[in-house]
């Protein structure tokens, strides 16, 4: 019988080979919102290093790079991938969705999970402090009592805030915005002094967007409420969830996934800790 | 009580019952079929919900502060900027005739852009061109874009309002030996602004609402404070509870612009 | 009544013509009006009878010609005529009181502004106009809560309140009730016995009969003629002066 068993698998597994290309996996079948194709959103536009040049079709950068990895091992090829862009706080409303996974950046929480369904991490996100040069010489510094005095900015959806308000509690009400972009607009009109970002988006915005931008310091790896980890946001109750799942730890066992991470994700190395 | 009034008596005791009784059907099918919707119950959860409604409503109260406070202290400056901007489409002198085109462009330009872009260019654009702070405050430069915004409406109606007197009244005040200004303080402005109060009521009422629209570039109002109860909470109730909060303030501010244009209607008529 | 020759001209017109767009309204009007003379102007609506008036207040400015007042041309494009108005007072058909002001706030007004007196400098006096046309009880009143006459006689006060030199008169009972007029008219009477220079249009034949010292029959932006009450009504010279009366005097009580 473990024969037989065996020799099917292995059959199978010889079929499925050549034929992923022309034909889904079988966990995908039905479960897409367009047959045949698998409908991917990012954000609009979508940042460096998580895709670059705002190109996602062209499987440059972190999240594209996973994106197209989920997609292959669900047995959808590079042609069957169809992209759309969606607003960070469009997606995590309650409702149908116009596609069948989303990447950008998204924490996953409990309270998202209550409206959407997330799957598996593929990413472990230290969330780090933005600030301008003037500020740091000023004295501000890696330490809690310092940034308490600062004037906070932050994205009013997303995680940042729930750290700023419960782990740093400034003394001065923070300023929220609706996306990056526009806590660092506020940041260089001197509106706010500091923002909170995952890392590899701080490092960004400090080293491009920001002409004088220094990430201040990063919240410890350890403590697992200051550790974010990403996930693909679907539909609640989603039936592609098993089969994304799936996709993500077969990623990840086989490497993978720190085989993208490597290549896309610049080492984060000399952000000094946050006491 | 005479044959006319029997009459009318009985006149209004039918209309009555039959508004009444209309009135009741109307409400009675509300409440019956509503409910019979296949996604009522997904819908009264989502925005109906009464716990939610309960533990948001006072942040929500205290956010919506702030919206009255930058209310209080813009409307005067659009109000002040309005006249002056009326006063300068007014003048007839040609060597203040730089001034009637001034106030052609300004009203022409931000007429014509929607209050949210104003928001982000000013409130953004300007402190960036290196303000310290708090000279760079959003609260500031988003109150600007407000009165920029608005004044040009206001000034509209004035002027609509200065043409709206007759000639006659500043024949006669010309002819007393008045000169043009105090013809136009003492004269026309008092006329003028009084026919146009209710108006201009309507521009206050959408301003306050507008005020919401700074949520964009920093302060947290009660159109932001919503926004994150409604993340936090998976549920969109917080905005009716906004929703009812603006309500409250602007019912009663549309009523007397009503009263008021009544009012001027029935003195004039 | 005084004799026109031995008095000094007070207003004079010489050639004055005035056009709104393509109409001509006045086509050269000459006139002298001696100080303390009552002169009515009469004639068919759209004669330029009230355009006349205003030319003579430059409240419309004039085209061509001339307007002499003493002597002096206040008709010379460019002058700032706010001195000129306060020697010279005008009310309208229409009374063109300030709705949002009583009567004595509309009577006070000018007096204060472009007189630069203080209210209880100008107050005596135009208590005293008030109570002489026998309105004292209807100083605080609002116009609207006056009746025509007496809204008129407000008017007539305001212009007065400015101690004019000259009054022009615009058709001023037209506008009111028949049973109204004559209590309009008694100030008139009342003006005119003051020595008040005085030019009226109107419409009341009888009243220019008994009360004025010259009457002009105007007549499409023309003076057709002119001549003391007994000579135009009793005795017109021109075929156009007579229809016009004919007309007017037939249907007059």
């Amino acid at each position: 019988m473990f024969k037989t068993l065996s020799t099917v698998l292995l059959l199978t597994g010889a079929l499925a080979l050549p034929t992923a290309a022309f034909a889904q996996n079988e966990c995908a079948a039905g479960k897409t919102i367009e047959e045949g194709m698998l409908t991917i959103a990012t954000g609009n536009p979508a940042y460096y290093p998580w895709v670059i040049d705002d190109a996602p079709e062209a499987g440059k950068g972190f999240e594209a790079a996973v994106a197209y990895a989920v997609a292959e091992r669900m047995g959808f090829a590079n042609d069957a991938v169809k992209w759309v862009r969606t607003s960070f706080d469009e997606a995590i409303q309650p409702g149908a969705k116009n596609f069948d996974f989303n990447l950008q950046q998204y924490s996953i929480t409990e309270e998202r999970e209550k409206v959407v369904d997330f799957s598996n991490p593929y990413y472990s996100a230290a969330m780090a402090v933005l600030v301008r040069k003037p500020t740091m010489e000023a004295g501000a510094s890696a330490d809690l009592a310092s940034l308490k005095k600062l004037k906070w900015g932050a994205v009013a959806t997303t995680t940042a805030l729930p750290v700023v308000m419960r782990i740093i509690e400034p003394e001065s009400d923070p300023l929220l915005y609706d996306d990056t972009a526009n806590v660092a607009e506020a940041m260089k009109a001197g509106q706010i002094d500091a923002g909170i970002f995952d890392l590899p988006t701080a490092l960004y915005l400090s080293a491009v967007v920001l002409d004088d931008g220094v990430v201040l310091g990063q919240f410890a790896g350890d403590d697992a409420q200051k550790l974010d980890q990403f996930g693909l946001l679907m539909e609640d109750g989603s039936a592609l969830k098993e089969c994304v799942d799936g996709a993500i730890d077969s990623l990840t066992e086989d490497g993978t996934l720190a085989k993208i991470e490597a290549e896309w994700m610049q080492e984060a190395t000399g952000v000094p800790v946050i006491k | 009580m005479n044959r006319r009034q029997r009459y009318e008596a009985r006149q209004r005791r039918r209309s009555g019952l039959i508004a009444t009784a209309s009135t009741l059907i109307v409400l009675a099918a509300i409440y019956l079929l509503i409910p019979l919707a296949p996604g009522w119950e997904r819908v009264k959860a989502s925005f109906f919900n009464w716990d939610v409604f309960a533990r948001t409503f006072p942040t929500l109260l205290e956010a919506f502060l702030l919206d009255i406070a930058i209310f209080l202290w813009s409307a005067p400056i659009i109000a002040v900027l309005g006249l002056l901007i009326a006063l300068c489409r007014a003048v007839q002198s040609p060597a203040l005739f730089p001034l009637r085109i001034f106030g052609a462009l300004y009203v022409d330009i931000f007429r014509g852009i929607p209050v949210v872009l104003v928001i982000y260019l000013v409130g953004f654009g300007v402190p960036g061109l290196g303000l310290p702070r708090p000279w760079n405050s959003p609260y500031i430069w988003g109150t600007v874009a407000l009165v920029l915004t608005y004044s040009p409406y206001v000034a509209e109606i004035l002027r609509s309002g200065i043409e709206s007197i007759h000639q006659s009244q500043r024949a006669a005040a010309i002819s007393l030996g008045l000169s043009e200004r105090d013809t136009m303080r003492y004269v026309i402005l008092p006329q003028a602004i009084r026919r146009v109060v209710p108006a201009n009521m309507n521009i206050f009422i959408a301003l306050q609402k507008d005020v919401a629209l700074l949520s964009f570039i920093g302060p947290v109002e009660i159109l932001r404070q919503a926004g994150i109860f409604k993340s936090l909470l998976a549920n969109f109730t917080p905005y009716v509870a906004a929703a009812v909060i603006f309500l409250a303030i602007t019912i009663p501010a549309t009523r007397y612009a009503d009263y008021l244009m009544a009012r001027e209607r029935n003195a004039r008529g | 009544m005084p004799e026109a020759e031995f008095s000094p001209v007070k207003l004079a017109l010489k050639g004055v013509t005035k056009s709104f767009g393509p109409h001509q309204v006045l086509k050269g009007i000459d006139m002298e009006i001696a100080a303390g003379e009552m002169v009515c102007l009469i004639g068919p609506s759209g004669s330029g009878k009230s355009t006349l008036l205003r030319c003579m207040n430059l409240l419309e400015p004039i085209d061509d010609g001339y307007v002499y007042l003493d002597g002096a041309d206040i008709s010379e494009p460019g002058l700032d005529l706010r001195l000129i108005r306060r020697r010279i007072g005008i009310v309208f058909q229409a009374f063109n009181l300030f709705p949002h002001m009583s009567a004595m706030d509309n009577v006070l007004l000018a007096p204060r502004r472009a007189l630069r007196k203080s209210r209880e400098e100008v107050m005596p006096d135009a208590e005293a106009l008030f109570a002489r046309f026998g309105l004292a009880d209807h100083m605080n009143k609002f116009p609207d809560q006056l009746s025509g006459g007496q809204q008129q006689r407000v008017a007539v006060i305001r212009a007065l309140a400015m101690r004019p030199e000259v009054m022009l008169f615009d058709e001023i009972t037209s506008a009111l009730d028949p049973e109204l007029v004559e209590e309009v008219l008694d100030i008139l009477r009342q003006l005119r016995a003051d020595g008040m220079t005085m030019v009226l249009a109107t419409h009341e034949m009888q009243f220019a009969r008994e009360a004025a010292d010259r009457v002009c029959f105007m007549d499409d932006g023309v003076i057709v003629e002119e001549g003391a009450p007994e000579a135009i009504f009793a005795n017109p010279q021109r075929e156009r002066t007579k229809a016009f009366l004919k007309g007017v005097l037939r249907r007059q009580v």
